[in-house]
């Protein structure tokens, strides 16, 4: 039962990640992204990691996905939807695309990752009370940081925002 | 009960990343560019959350954590510099985006 929901979710994951790439209206790719996130989210499931999973569908589904449409209407580029991809771009990104796949295929091939059965395995994931101890122990300082980059981030934003009309205007 | 082995999750992290790649190389509009920018972050976190659920560590799970809240800043800035873009120029199409090549 598992093991067919994971090839449910990555099939889905993986045929909503080619319809972001293949889809012409960025509206619809941004659609794309979002269902390709709930699949991830899945996949996180059954990795265990019930956080993780909440989070990513509440600030990348829920935030990051909705800045986006948000942006692509207010933007308008409906002139240009339906420019087609050009030759050589198309060709120069298979074969980047084909050259990854071909590192990826050799993993697999030739790869000394011993998997164990993931019963003998801690769930460590599924457990809060450890994403908390970890967050105020050995990630201190980090959690601080990223505080701090969210502060700058939000001015960041605010001052790119602004209207600026010339060296009288500050 | 039978279940996905690292591996299995590993080749979908990848290959997630690799169409990722494929579009920030393919597509001209900058907003789609910057969702499939998004799409590789993702695929990484996946890659994360497996090691460490196969391995039996926390330190995967919190490294997620902080990506998360990275890329929702970094989606914040891009987006911003986006529209101050588009202001200037009243485009986001890459191909016009040329004025340093004349």
């Amino acid at each position: 039962m598992a093991q067919i929901l994971f090839y449910l979710f990555a099939a889905f994951t993986i045929a909503s990640a080619a319809g972001v790439v293949a889809n012409k209206n960025a509206v619809n790719a941004a659609m794309c992204l979002l269902l390709s996130l709930v699949g991830v989210a899945g996949l996180f499931v059954q990795l265990d990691a019930y956080l993780l999973a909440f989070l990513l569908l509440l600030v990348y589904a829920g935030a990051v996905v909705a800045l986006f449409l948000f942006i692509v209407m207010l933007l308008d580029t409906k002139s240009r939807a339906s420019a087609s991809f050009k030759k050589l771009p198309m060709f120069a990104s298979l074969v980047a695309f084909g050259l990854l796949l071909a590192g990826l295929g050799t993993f697999v091939t030739r790869g000394q990752l011993e998997s164990r059965p993931l019963h003998a395995v801690p769930a460590l994931g599924a457990n809060l009370k450890l994403y908390a101890y970890q967050l105020f122990t050995t990630y201190l300082l980090p959690v601080q940081v990223i505080g701090f980059l969210l502060l700058i981030a939000m001015l960041g934003v605010i001052v790119l925002s602004k209207k600026y009309d010339g060296p009288e205007d500050a | 009960m039978i279940t996905a082995s690292l591996n299995e999750y590993l080749v979908i992290s990848g290959v997630l990343f690799a169409l990722g790649f494929f579009g920030v190389l393919l597509r001209r509009n900058t907003l789609v560019v910057f969702m499939c920018l998004e799409l590789m972050l993702v695929a990484s976190t996946l890659a994360l959350v497996a090691f460490s659920r196969f391995n039996g560590t926390m330190d995967g799970n919190v490294f997620v954590f902080f990506i998360l809240t990275v890329a929702a800043a970094e989606v914040a800035v891009g987006l911003a510099i986006i529209v101050a873009l588009f202001r200037l120029r009243q485009t986001i199409q890459l191909d016009e985006l040329n004025s340093l090549k004349n």
